[in-house]
């Protein structure tokens, strides 16, 4: 906190503060105005007398009712969650047991294989989807959720490793060697010692892997086509944007529903993913 | 009820020798301490018998059955770990029941033998809590009732103590001991503490290099060290050490530096002798050094200038110049002595240690 006059926590403390928080949270009251603005106010010219960019007097629920009665939007959403769910569970699934793996047991070049899993995040989705869309297309798993659920784990996998083996690191190796005396197997020891007291670290890759399927464009834009497979993310801008006419009151609608899970997601689990970052694990 | 042997037992980290060609008979019921500075090989034979460090060469035996390949949970030992390793998620009462369950123990039986720890270490009140709402003390009691739940064959302690506050430290160490009269297992304690290791310790090992310096009674190490090594690191203020030369004159042997010069007493004399006109280190403790009266046999005292006085209560350490060579002497506290003062001291001569200048072995 800082300290001495009072102008002085208002210059170094409450505006620069004040600043951050609005340029954080104003993109996210446009899209709230602007998912409930009619769309003669949404079109009207800047110069109108009564031009009104910041809220709207006359709210509606059109946007709202056209995304979910006249898009596919309901299907999208429930495909972006299965598939970020399917696809968060086997990420965090491998990157446990290859966290565990790189941080404990004491294998040849163990350091070596943590820095490439490491380097194979640095990849650019941007390049990845080139060589990925052809084996979809072997596959023959284009068009399908498969393609994304198999294909997120590309870089879900690298992130959710890294961030679980910095946190395994961080539990005392004593706890482990106390249960594989008490009597538990490695692997006894591993479920019943390590995996509980890593569950804030556990939390936050989920959330993160969860956040970063949910979010991703490029491979749901590349792999998918018909628009009952679309995801939110692919499905609002490439439906919602006809040619050169943008449906903004829908597009924001969609934006924002979309955002939901996400949200929400974030609000139940935030003690234990700020835990989860911070890394702190007391004996 | 076990008896531990290792033998030849070694430890390669890379081109490290951590611990070097080991033997050891721990006895049933036996208190054995290992001690020596950090880095001397003590905790890695520690585990080494726990089974967390493989064995590069030698054998671990406990009853008679070559442990070397058994997992650590096959031993049937318990260990205590110097910062505790309690689960921080679980309660007390699941912490000591842990190892229980692993070995599918009944659950009443559970019950009953963790209310017997408990009861026994005075930790019943906090059964329900965790390990973070625990004090540093209760933390070390909780671990010693993981331990002894399980009945094991052998105890490891791995410097459970260091984490303790001095006060805590001292009270512990009492409880320890009387913990150990009362289950009579066999224990095998490892501490860089020199105080724990002959308080505790129904025979201590001093380590020094992955070496076994010197096995023995704690006071048999402490009269009759075996080297300079183990008479410095035992005993505290530490053995005062100084080098001198041994001179033959009149068929009598005298040792003496600049300044400094005593006669041989008559015990050590035969052994001494090829030493004649060689450098060797003497080695006297604090408290055998005493203020020379007319009782004390004139070849055994030295004149020295105090250079400090320390007093402590219960006695007073005086830092002494002797010719070139500084010594500590501890002395009644009622003698008051003066800094710059000149004093006549006295060596008690059956407590005078001579090492091998070289070798430093005792002579």
């Amino acid at each position: 906190m800082i300290e001495g006059a009072k102008w002085r926590r208002w210059v170094f403390f409450y505006i620069p503060l004040g600043a951050f928080v609005f340029i954080l949270l104003f993109p996210f009251y446009w899209m709230l105005v602007t998912s409930f603005r009619p769309d003669n106010e949404l079109y009207r010219p800047w110069m109108a007398p009564n031009y009104t960019p910041f809220w709207t007097l006359h709210p509606t629920l059109d946007h709202i009712r056209f995304l979910l009665g006249e898009t596919l939007f309901s299907t999208w959403m429930l495909n972006t969650l299965i598939i970020s769910i399917v696809a968060t569970i086997i990420s965090l699934f491998c990157g446990l047991l290859a966290g565990y793996a790189l941080s404990r047991l004491n294998f040849p070049f163990a350091g070596s294989l943590g820095t490439g899993i490491f380097i194979t995040y640095l990849v650019p989705q941007t390049l990845l989807f080139i060589p990925l869309a052809d084996i979809i297309r072997n596959f023959r798993l284009g068009d399908t959720p498969w393609a994304l659920i198999l294909t997120y784990p590309t870089f879900l996998i690298p992130f959710c490793t890294w961030l679980l083996m910095g946190y395994f690191k961080a539990i005392p190796k004593e706890l482990e060697e106390c249960a594989r005396i008490d009597g538990a197997t490695r692997w006894k020891a591993m479920i019943y010692i390590i995996f509980p007291i890593a569950v804030p670290g556990i939390l936050s890759a989920g959330i993160f892997a969860f956040t970063l399927s949910w979010n991703e464009f490029i491979y749901a834009l590349v792999f998918l086509s018909s628009p009952a497979e679309k995801t939110v993310s692919v499905g609002v801008t490439s439906e919602l944007i006809r040619g050169d006419v943008f449906f903004w009151g829908a597009l924001m609608a969609g934006a924002l529903l979309g955002s939901v899970p996400v949200a929400m997601v974030y609000s139940f689990f935030v003690e234990y993913y700020v835990a989860g970052l911070t890394g702190s694990v007391k004996g | 009820m076990a008896q531990v042997l290792i033998r030849n037992l070694n430890k390669m980290y890379g081109d490290v020798h951590a611990v070097k060609d080991v033997n050891l008979e721990i006895r049933d019921n036996e208190f054995l301490v290992l001690v020596g500075p950090s880095g001397c090989g003590k905790t890695t034979t520690l585990r080494m018998v726990a089974g967390l460090e493989s064995i590069t060469s030698g054998q671990i035996m406990i009853d008679d059955v070559k442990v070397n390949d058994l997992p650590p949970m096959d031993r049937d030992i318990a260990m205590v770990f110097q910062n505790y390793a309690l689960y921080p998620h679980m309660s007390v009462y699941d912490n000591m029941a842990f190892g229980l369950k692993m070995r599918k123990v009944g659950r009443a039986d559970i019950a009953k033998r963790v209310q017997e720890a408990a009861d026994i270490l005075g930790i019943g009140d906090y059964l329900k809590r965790k390990p973070r709402q625990l004090s540093g003390g209760q933390r070390q009691r909780v671990a010693l009732g993981r331990a002894i739940v399980r009945h094991p064959k052998v105890f490891l302690f791995d410097e459970p103590l260091s984490n303790l506050d001095a006060k805590l430290r001292v009270q512990m160490r009492v409880e320890l001991k009387k913990l150990h009269t009362r289950l009579s297992t066999t224990a095998i304690y490892v501490t860089h503490d020199q105080v724990e290791a002959m308080t505790l310790g129904d025979r201590v090992v001093v380590m020094k290099d992955g070496l076994v310096q010197q096995v023995g009674e704690p006071l048999e190490l402490y009269h009759t060290p075996a080297n300079r090594f183990v008479a410095g690191f035992l005993g505290s203020p530490a053995m005062n050490f100084a080098a001198v030369r041994v001179h033959e004159a009149d068929g009598a042997l005298h040792a003496g530096s600049e300044g400094f010069r005593i006669d041989i007493p008559a015990e050590i004399g035969p052994r001494l002798r090829s030493y004649a006109g060689r450098d060797v280190t003497l080695g006297i403790r604090p408290e055998d050094l005493q203020l020379a009266n007319g009782s004390h046999p004139p070849g055994l005292c030295f004149e020295a200038v105090v250079e400090l006085v320390e007093r402590l209560g219960a006695e007073s350490l005086l830092d002494l110049q002797v010719g070139r060579q500084t010594m500590v002497a501890s002395v009644e506290p009622t003698v008051r002595a003066q800094r710059g003062e000149k004093l006549r001291f006295a060596m008690r001569p059956e407590r005078v240690h001579f090492f091998d200048a070289a070798s430093e072995k005792a002579i």
